[in-house]
């Protein structure tokens, strides 16, 4: 890869002030949702709705006027007030002590191996306290297991999406700049089509054909398909553009000399020249798909509940209601924002790392 | 130029056909339709139903369900919704009027702050000011619409004591008792529930202009003929607003046109937040009740004010740009 022959332009890209932020948050996040059933204290279905919208466990260390370095938590019980509304108060008389690779949920990682210990939690079998770090969700189920959970979905979308997309941009762009004419005429007037109509409005008509209830799988699947199908044609415009200039190259003129197929020279003598403004543009896009997907399921048109995905635990906060008296519903939009505003720092310095005129 | 412009539109119009096709087919590969309610309904006859499938071809092949429906819209007849039970037509543009006016007013207000932001970051690039607007500015690129939405209704409500926010509505268009309100009350009342999804509209747009008048600008300082009029001993007032300012502004034309395609989109969910009777939550409605005239009608109508945006944008920039004109 010329990217990382080119000392310079990695130094510069790690320099830049808002790379390291950048890719500490992205790991973070993305090892959380690699590990997601180690990490979350909580399986992502498992609810008491009993405990609809609890507030997110107070953490303590000081209990009846004792210092202990170890954290704890008290259970919460509700009573309803004059209105029928829940108010939840600490049971201080037993604090439950917060500790590292508690036993709690059977899960399977990865659906293969079983695992009972989670990375933190409260030893508590019976779950009657339970340590909800943002509050839950209205069947009562831990919101932050929820978006650990959820950033399976969410943070896939963005990478396999871009990938499809990419494929083909490069091929559709190569092909229409390297060819000019008539292809060149078709394969654009044919991309325009998909920049012709407000992305969201052809979401939702490619969205309509399948029916609502359709497996999370399936559904997980059809976004991905749907926002690369949105998504080539601006990418490919670009590549046309830059296969295009290149294409008048010697270099070009000597390999089609030697005999090389259209297609190899495509391949492997013009796109890599792409590589970099490629590599750039594809990290700028990720957003776009993280924020594809967590609007068709914050519409509830995308991934359905028991599952999670950011968008869809966002989606309970449509009621202007229940963010009054339960703002901590909105912290999935808060990961959403983490995750965007990473990509966007990478993309930014990849840019300005890669960019001869800077 | 002209008849680029003019060739442009020509294309558009089988371009917008075939995204209209490839919906008809896809609404109509989807199970069930629109007619299901009527057929459940027994104080309809199944005679008025073979009727309505007569007259709308529903009992045809698709593609004759389709060459008919490109027929009525040769006559400006975009079909009956079934689920709103009116005329596509009429229910489409009042709807679009609605979204105009949103788009409209939020793309005015964020070029009057976005662009004197850019100008006054790149002329003094580095200040504190400069630096404290790219923070501001990255925050704004990565907040989803959406979310910009749910965190200011939760502001509002919070916010019930204080003067002014207090009087905002957080949801609608109109207040239940519009219609008891006086002339100047109504505009009033119309205004206030404009505020919130305006300034989403506003913030959301707002830093990616801001960003890119700043570095157009910064590009333009840069340039030779700055330095010519520097030596040359012009005020600096003169070099910024007559001369770096007019280069500065002319890509920014050509972007208005994007600029328009993602405030619809990022509207339509915004409609539907905050039940704004817009095109946006018309479209939601019309897919999941799969009302097919009333979905390939906003799709149409979606397309065509995106065709218009660019159009709007490309004789903006012949107005503005002497070089694209001649060119």
């Amino acid at each position: 890869m010329i990217f990382f022959k080119d000392n310079r332009a990695v130094q510069k890209f790690f320099h830049h002030p808002l790379v390291m932020p950048g890719l500490i948050t992205l790991c973070f996040l993305y090892t959380c949702s690699i590990f997601a059933e180690f990490v979350a204290p909580y399986n992502y279905d498992n609810g008491n709705r009993e405990i609809s919208y609890q507030p997110p466990s107070k953490i303590h260390f000081i209990h009846n006027g004792k210092f202990s370095l170890q954290p704890f938590v008290y259970s919460y019980s509700f009573k309803f007030n004059s209105n029928y509304e829940r108010i939840y108060i600490e049971d201080k008389s037993r604090p439950y002590s917060l500790s590292l690779f508690t036993k709690g949920d059977k899960v399977k990682l990865w659906h293969i191996i079983p695992i009972q210990r989670h990375l933190f939690g409260i030893n508590d079998s019976s779950q009657k306290c339970r340590l909800y770090l943002f509050g839950a969700d209205p069947v009562g189920r831990d919101l932050f297991s929820r978006i650990i959970y959820g950033s399976r979905v969410s943070l896939s979308v963005g990478l396999i999406g871009v990938f499809i997309t990419s494929i083909l941009g490069f091929l559709i762009g190569g092909i229409s700049g390297y060819y000019g004419g008539k292809t060149d005429w078709l394969l654009m007037r044919f991309s325009e089509c998909f920049m012709l109509v407000p992305s969201f409005f052809l979401m939702l008509a490619l969205r309509s054909a399948f029916p609502i209830d359709i497996s999370s799988t399936e559904v997980y699947l059809l976004i991905i398909v749907i926002l690369s199908l949105i998504g080539w044609a601006g990418f490919a415009r670009v590549i046309r553009g830059m296969v295009l200039s290149i294409g008048k190259r010697d270099f070009v003129t000597a390999a089609k000399a030697l005999g090389a197929t259209d297609l190899r020279i495509i391949i492997i003598h013009i796109l890599p020249q792409t590589v970099s403004y490629a590599i750039v543009s594809i990290t700028l896009s990720i957003p776009g798909y993280i924020l594809g997907e967590s609007m068709l399921s914050f519409i509830g048109l995308g991934i359905q509940d028991p599952q999670a995905s950011w968008g869809n635990l966002l989606g309970v906060a449509m009621n202007v209601a229940d963010i009054q008296y339960h703002p901590w519903i909105l912290m999935p939009g808060v990961f959403i924002l983490l995750s965007v505003m990473a990509f966007n720092f990478i993309g930014d310095g990849l840019r300005d790392a890669l960019d001869p005129n800077r | 130029m002209r008849d680029e412009l003019i060739r442009r539109l020509l294309v558009s119009i089988p371009q917008l056909l075939l995204i209209s096709f490839v919906t008809f087919l896809f609404i109509d590969l989807a199970p069930g339709d629109i007619l299901a309610k009527y057929r459940f309904d027994p104080r309809i006859s199944k005679e008025t139903i073979q009727q309505i499938e007569q007259k709308y071809h529903f009992d045809k092949p698709i593609l004759v369900q389709y060459g008919h429906w490109l027929v009525r819209l040769a006559h400006f007849d975009l079909g009956y919704s079934f689920s709103r039970e009116a005329n596509v037509t009429a229910v489409i543009v009042e709807r679009l009027f609605n979204t105009f006016i949103l788009a409209l007013f939020s793309i005015i207000i964020t070029w009057l702050i976005a662009i004197p932001l850019g100008i006054y970051a790149a002329v003094r690039q580095y200040s504190w000011g400069d630096r404290i607007m790219t923070a501001i500015s990255y925050l704004g690129m990565s907040l989803p619409g959406f979310f910009i939405a749910l965190i200011l209704m939760y502001v509002i409500y919070i916010s019930k004591d204080m003067p002014i926010i207090s009087l905002l509505p957080i949801g609608g268009m109109i207040s239940a008792n519009y219609e008891s309100l006086g002339f100047f009350g109504k505009i009033g009342d119309r205004a206030a529930h404009m505020v919130l999804p305006v300034t989403v509209l506003t913030i959301t747009a707002l830093a990616g202009l801001q960003r890119i008048s700043r570095g157009n600008m910064l590009e333009e300082l840069r340039k030779q003929y700055i330095v010519t009029a520097r030596a040359k001993g012009l005020p600096e007032n003169r070099i910024i607003y007559g001369h770096a300012l007019r280069n500065a502004i002319n890509p920014l034309i050509t972007l208005f046109g994007f600029e328009f395609s993602t405030l619809l989109s990022g509207a339509a969910l915004l409609e539907i937040i905050i039940n704004w009777p817009g095109l946006g939550s018309l479209m939601l409605s019309a897919v999941r009740s799969q009302d097919t005239f009333l979905v390939m009608g906003s799709m149409l109508m979606g397309g065509g004010m995106l065709i218009l945006g660019n159009f709007v944008s490309d004789i903006l920039l012949i107005i503005v740009d002497p070089r694209v004109r001649k060119g």
